[in-house]
């Protein structure tokens, strides 16, 4: 067996990521956005968001009206088409843009979503799977405890299980307590907690009465859907939770309010 | 098919209000899917044979005329009559007229969901017939007055001491204490005989009808099915015509996929063939044999974007593991058929119009579909069914013209930007130093159980930009 080479290799050529943030990121909680901003820079990548981005369209799509899904669709795709990687922080929105685009949209378009398609990653899928970020050194064995909601889009469309956890130990040496029933729903379900509130809140607070048993003082997961209907239960009912979404963890992002708590 | 689908939200509201069934509805949410998940590990051939199978069944329905034709071609060479139905009523007219020819007074049957569909037993008892269901939980919902609860174990939703007093008020046997769920099985058991033994005429349905050599294959666990369809002189089998397979090796393929999800056994305890009427050498069995096949819009499926609806193989798998179903019972959904399942079939058997909150009543969480072992996009023939429901118009005008709002807002970024750029902070204003509102205008689904966390100050996009704006100042 010849020896490895000595000789070291070239530094390799930044990753050009463009940043789609996600709607509810964008309007509620800013805080994921930056928090994206901040670890894909910190994992040496060149950021890039795009001014005119705005929704992708599920709400539209998965309440029957492709009709207006479709345009919003094709905008995306053209917004997301120069980018060498897309990064969202989302499971259900990169499960939208990966995994339903390409069925919603016909023809040429249809070619160009499975385009945008190949080069779409989830924040922690990017993270782990594609930029293989190295632990950070001198991390203490974090102080808190944590349990992860796994979103449903991200675990069963895109099979996101093992990144976020990975990173949570990697960057934050945090061992997550697992959730019992972690693969079931937590009752969001986009516009169906709306639609069907009451059965969502049973749901919900199956998810809530889970996450206490764990122990844990902080509920995270990839998905501020899931994330807002969480604490939003979680504060209407009085239960004690700190809900974040686990870039603001992974970027150590704690002093700001966690998910529905005041100053 | 009858339906009470209209009042899923009222009836998903008792059922949470309840909350002693809700809790046995919790417990088998935990246990069955984990009963299923040791089996399909244990078996480990789960996905090939998935493809397997639905290969077959797509060949099957691409040929299903062909099938079919085969299938009663060989059914009658062996003795049987076979008759079609185009629905519901006429299949309860052909079994009526069979047990008047015969001069039939009490009719035995084992499970069939499509005799739940058509209603035939109601039919049958206005026609002055006495019938009995001999499945353990298809007799408990009978004895109840209730419909079945589950496609597959029809009492689900009763306890133990519910079947305890439903047996003491309807056998007159004396005073009695059921201390063991055994003495319930005992006891109906021993009921049940009398009627399998006075019973004029055996109704059955089928698991699979064998094209290559005319026989029906039903599994059950209880043998009820056998004695239904061996001590009356007449045996009718009803069925859809969907249950067709070419071959006898299908059927017992599909067999190993049914059992483990439906319940998580690697086989039924009694796995039956039927061929046709009792030979000259024939010790027993039925003199004359029928088969009813229901099309019951079937047909019309074929043609349609949810043709593969009827690749469905009944084994209830989508319903353990649907939050929904779990959350509010099967009678929430007002039909014969349950969970994400029954909430693709009953708008297609029966319109959508009667039953249009069903295709509402899932998260998009996709379990159902990663379970189903004939691997039916469930939650895309729901949206599927949303998309038909929005382009007749039978939402709400208000949801319609919010998301045609808010798509069209989505495709003008400067607007959006403009717009949310007030809004948001606003509302960040509004929850002031709780972090969270009560009550939102436009929102009140969602307020009405739950608190709306509060924005940041300002929305990122207004963060961002003025943070590009101060470094190209600086």
């Amino acid at each position: 067996m010849s020896k490895p080479q000595q000789k070291q290799a070239p530094p390799a050529p930044k990753k050009r990521v463009t940043l789609f943030v996600t709607c509810l990121a964008d309007l509620f909680r800013p805080s994921v956005a930056f928090a994206c901003l901040d670890l894909l820079k910190e994992a040496g990548c060149e950021v890039v968001v795009p001014a005119g981005q705005t929704c992708c369209g599920q709400p539209a799509y998965n309440s029957g009206d492709r009709e207006a899904a479709i345009p919003l669709a094709q905008q995306v795709v053209s917004l997301l088409e120069p980018a060498d990687y897309v990064v969202i922080p989302s499971g259900s929105c990169t499960g939208m843009i990966a995994h339903h685009y390409p069925s919603l949209l016909t023809g040429k378009w249809r070619e160009r979503a499975l385009e945008v398609s190949a080069k779409t990653y989830e924040l922690t899928v990017f993270l782990q799977d594609i930029v293989g970020v190295p632990p950070r050194s001198n991390i203490a064995a974090a102080q808190t405890s944590v349990t992860y909601h796994d979103g449903c889009a991200g675990l069963r469309e895109l099979g996101i299980q093992d990144q976020p956890r990975q990173l949570l130990k990697n960057l934050c040496g945090v061992e997550v307590d697992e959730l019992n029933q972690s693969e079931v729903c937590c009752g969001f379900g986009g516009t169906f907690c709306a639609k069907m509130p009451e059965i969502s809140a049973k749901m919900t607070d199956d998810k809530l009465e889970n996450a206490l048993a764990t122990g844990a003082t902080v509920l995270t997961g990839g998905d501020l859907g899931c994330l807002m209907n969480i604490a939003g239960r979680a504060r209407r009912q009085g239960k004690d939770l700190e809900v974040r979404h686990v870039a603001e963890l992974l970027a150590d992002q704690r002093s700001i309010p966690a998910i529905g708590e005041g100053q | 098919m009858e339906i009470s689908s209209d009042t899923f939200l009222d009836n998903a509201s008792a059922a949470l209000r309840d909350t002693d069934k809700a809790k046995r509805r919790d417990f088998i949410a935990i246990n069955a899917p984990q009963i299923r998940k040791a089996a399909i590990d244990e078996f480990e051939g789960f996905d090939a044979l998935r493809k397997h199978i639905k290969r077959i069944r797509q060949h099957s329905l691409n040929n299903l005329a062909h099938y079919l034709e085969k299938f009663e071609q060989e059914a009658v060479h062996n003795g049987n009559h076979v008759h079609f139905a185009r629905d519901g009523a006429q299949l309860n007219d052909i079994v009526l007229d069979i047990c008047q020819r015969h001069g039939a007074k009490k009719v035995i049957k084992g499970k069939s969901m499509i005799t739940e569909e058509t209603g035939l037993n109601s039919f049958l008892e206005r026609g002055n017939l006495d019938v009995v269901e001999t499945d353990l939980g298809e007799y408990i919902t009978q004895l109840a007055g209730e419909a079945p609860s589950h496609i597959v174990e029809p009492a689900l939703h009763k306890s133990a001491d519910e079947i305890g007093a439903l047996f003491l008020d309807n056998h007159k046997l004396g005073d009695r204490e059921f201390q063991e769920i055994e003495n319930l099985v005992d006891e109906a058991r021993s009921v049940l005989r009398e009627h399998f033994l006075k019973a004029d005429v055996g109704i059955i349905g089928s698991n699979a009808l064998i094209a290559e050599n005319g026989y029906s294959m039903l599994v059950t666990n209880e043998g009820n099915g056998d004695l239904c369809a061996n001590l009356p002189g007449v045996l009718v089998i009803c069925t859809s015509i969907d249950r067709v397979l070419p071959r006898a090796e299908d059927a017992t393929a599909m067999l190993r996929l049914l059992v483990r999800s439906a319940t998580g056994q690697p086989q039924t305890c009694y796995t039956s063939f039927y061929s046709g009427p009792r030979r000259d050498t024939d010790i027993d069995g039925p003199v004359e044999t029928h088969f009813v096949l229901l099309d019951n819009r079937r047909s019309d499926m074929l043609t349609s974007d949810y043709r593969e609806m009827l690749e469905c193989i009944r084994c209830g798998a989508c319903l353990n593991h649907c939050p929904i179903y779990a959350s509010v019972g099967g009678h929430a959904y007002g039909s014969v058929y349950q969970g994400p399942m029954g909430s693709v079939l009953t708008p297609l058997l029966t319109s959508l119009e009667e039953s249009s909150a069903l295709p509402n009543a899932c998260t998009t969480c996709g379990r159902c579909a990663e379970v189903c072992p004939a691997d039916i996009p469930l939650p895309d023939l729901l949206r599927d069914l949303r998309q038909e429901e929005n382009d007749k118009k039978l939402t709400s005008s208000r949801w319609r013209s919010g998301l045609k709002l808010h798509s069209w807002l989505a495709r003008h970024p400067r607007l959006y930007q403009w717009i949310t750029g007030i809004v948001i902070p606003a509302m960040h204003i509004i929850g002031g130093s709780r972090g969270r509102l009560s009550r939102l205008p436009m929102a009140s689904g969602w307020t009405s159980q739950r608190d709306f966390p509060a924005p940041e100050s300002r929305t990122f996009m207004q963060q961002y930009k003025a943070s590009l704006r101060k470094n190209h100042e600086q």
